[in-house]
């Protein structure tokens, strides 16, 4: 923790613009002599280290907590009925091998009515014990009652560090209890590691994905993260439950409600790009309606589906339910070829789990070549079509 | 009814990139805009107004230069907004932000309704609504789909939840964070800039607050430090398919073929 000092003194007409300029986010300014600096500021420190010590960072003491009153890594048990989401096995599988650095428990926390089934599902990857709540009060998610939950829960065990997945239930829930717990939160991590001081080490891309960002909360606990759907790989189930199901109550008046849920509709069946085994990517340099033909043409004989990348998702040429990216899905197939897409990292971090990376692209220099297992620098057109008659070809062979 | 649109300013593009020589940010000199989501989330409040009546009003934090979005949504139909600007809050992180937005918003006025947008375009957290909703004490509910009416102090709505669509009744006061793709957004009226006065947006600094402590905003507020940033990694090897189109061609196909996906 600290702050940025400014020396006064030692501004001038002169130096001002060339100070000025040095931030990236044009958080200084130079106004009646006197340098100032915005709320813009993202702390990047640039300017410590560019401006010859006319601005410098200050280091001011913050109350540390005791870690060692915090123990446990806890997955919140996410799940819908009977069925636990799958993004909370692969968390458990993470915080498994985080656990490994510290000999910290792992723990699930579940809040759900009738999960019973769910609680002795998660035994079987790795989980100490489940926490669970179970109560009708708990029937369809509504923030109050789940958060006074999660609170408790925060409260009795001390868990040092909580991993929930992104989902529109877990990015409600995760920020209502971080805040009740002025604790750090950090969204959509990619990468998760541990520090033998129990500190989680959280990466993410950030300033809109071109850059990752590493983030830790080292004076707050419990530590809070949330992490996409197929992000991290979903470990085998043991063949035996093994840990322990702990049951939880949470005082009645803390679960009021102002909400109250009238009718719930199961969505409609809907393109699910993140399920699929084999990805046709079209982005810009591949938007024309005959390519989007072909590659939907590409997709079908392989089994697979069409997404694409966030400009045509904005453009409203494709449905931003196939949009891969940070602002999309995640997606983690065995094959994915990607059609003009020039691969900001934004959209990387969606796909870059994938087995099988193929880019087709006219620019060497596209950033997707740096994360394709296969660079083909070339026209979509002319090989689109070419591949497609060769699969159609091979298929007609095999029947 | 009194609605609070929190909307963000974000860059124009998100071309920040890191110099691989030296490791910091290189400066990229495009524009700001209104965040694209927020465009939805201030669309489904102009429209409630239309429907129920009350009022519109609007709130940002950000440097001063913030204030572009508040008149840009005056002149969409707001009624006036407010722009939280103070080098104390300099470095937020969603906690520290989500507090400052809820002191602002104590001190502006008493609203039935804030709605926020999803996310934003530059952080992509989707997390300050609910913080904020937390520290005004309010029930929030996120990717709303539609504001479908309001009787008695309760305002009913579809949200979409994972694998459901939702209705439901919420009693106001509440925050609720609009989902994207929603409605079409209205284009800001020309007539309306010409004729904006001073008084439609306000600034205020941490001074205006209750809380006058620095050490709640801005970094010295926020619980995350971020270590450091570097430019994504490079760890596979390139493998390039050379050759004529044909010859590219047959290599990928081989590659499908060695995926089974024949």
């Amino acid at each position: 923790m600290g702050k940025l000092v400014i020396d006064q003194s030692r501004v001038n007409p002169e130096n001002a613009a060339s100070i000025t300029s040095v931030c990236p986010f044009n958080a200084i300014s130079y106004q009646n002599g006197k340098l100032d600096i915005s709320a813009a500021c993202k702390m990047c420190k640039i300017c410590t280290k560019k401006t010859g010590g006319i601005i410098t960072y200050e280091e001011t003491e913050k109350k540390e907590v005791d870690k060692s009153l915090w123990k446990g890594i806890c997955v919140y048990a996410d799940h819908r009925g009977d069925t636990v989401h799958r993004v909370t096995y692969e968390l458990c599988g993470k915080a498994r091998e985080l656990a490994k650095v510290t000999g910290h428990p792992v723990y699930a926390l579940l809040i759900g009515s009738g999960v019973e089934g769910c609680a002795k599902r998660l035994l079987r990857y790795g989980v100490d014990k489940v926490f669970v709540y179970d109560d009708p009060v708990f029937k369809g998610f509504r923030i109050e009652p789940y958060a006074a939950a999660f609170y408790d829960f925060i409260q009795k065990i001390q868990p040092s560090s909580v991993l929930i997945g992104a989902t529109n239930l877990g990015r409600q829930l995760a920020p209502r209890i971080a805040a009740r717990c002025k604790a750090g939160l950090t969204a959509d991590c990619t990468v998760l590691e541990m520090k033998e001081n129990t500190d989680l080490v959280q990466i993410r891309p950030a300033f809109g994905g071109n850059i990752m960002a590493q983030i830790i909360s080292t004076h707050t606990r419990p530590q809070f993260c949330t992490v996409r759907y197929k992000v991290f790989s979903e470990p085998r189930p043991e063949k035996e439950e093994k840990g322990e199901i702990v049951p939880m109550t949470v005082d009645p008046e803390k679960t009021a409600s102002a909400i109250e849920i009238l009718s719930s509709e199961e969505k409609p069946k809907d393109i699910d790009i993140s399920e699929a085994d084999v990805i046709v990517a079209v982005g810009r340099g591949a938007s024309g309606e005959k390519e989007r033909a072909q590659a939907q043409e590409l997709a079908d004989l392989l089994g697979g589906v069409v997404a694409c990348s966030r400009p045509l998702a904005e453009a409203n040429i494709y449905d931003p339910k196939r949009q891969i990216g940070l602002s999309g899905r995640t997606v983690k197939p065995k094959f994915i070829i990607t059609l003009g897409i020039s691969g900001a990292v934004q959209f990387a971090a969606g796909m870059k789990g994938s087995d099988m990376i193929v880019a087709i692209n006219k620019d060497k220099n596209a950033p997707i070549f740096d994360i394709a297992d296969y660079t083909v620098v070339g026209d979509v057109q002319e090989i689109l079509p070419r591949l497609i008659n060769q699969v159609k070809e091979a298929k007609a062979n095999v029947q | 009814m009194n609605i609070l649109v929190c909307i963000k300013q974000v860059p124009g593009s998100n071309n920040v990139e890191v110099d691989p020589v030296t490791g910091t940010l290189k400066r990229s000199g495009v524009k700001s805009k209104m965040n694209p989501y927020d465009l939805y989330a201030l669309e489904m409040a102009l429209s409630l107004q239309e429907k129920i009546g009350g009022t519109v009003e609007t709130l940002t934090m950000g440097p001063p230069q913030a204030k572009d979005i508040i008149v840009e949504s005056v002149c969409m139909g707001a009624k006036r907004g407010f722009v939280l600007s103070d080098r104390n809050f300099a470095g937020a992180d969603v906690l520290a932000t989500a507090y400052t937005v809820s002191q602002g918003i104590r001190i502006c006025g008493q609203y039935d309704l804030i709605i926020c947008g999803k996310q934003t375009t530059d952080g992509d957290t989707a997390q300050v609504g609910a913080e904020v909703a937390e520290y005004l004490g309010y029930p929030n509910v996120s990717n709303v789909l539609s504001v479908d009416g309001m009787k008695d102090g309760v305002i009913s709505l579809t949200a979409s939840l994972d694998e459901e669509i939702v209705k439901m009744t919420v009693k106001t006061p509440c925050v609720i964070s609009a989902d994207g793709d929603i409605n079409t957004p209205r284009l800001p009226s020309y007539k309306v800039k010409q004729a904006i006065t001073e008084d439609a947006v306000t600034f205020l600094s941490m001074q205006d607050f209750s809380d006058k402590d620095a050490e709640h905003y801005g970094l010295h507020g926020s619980a995350t430090q971020v270590e450091r940033i570097f430019p994504p990694e490079k760890t596979k090897e390139r493998r390039v398919l050379e050759g004529t189109a044909e010859e590219q061609t047959a290599a990928i196909f081989d590659l499908v073929c060695r995926q089974k996906l024949i």
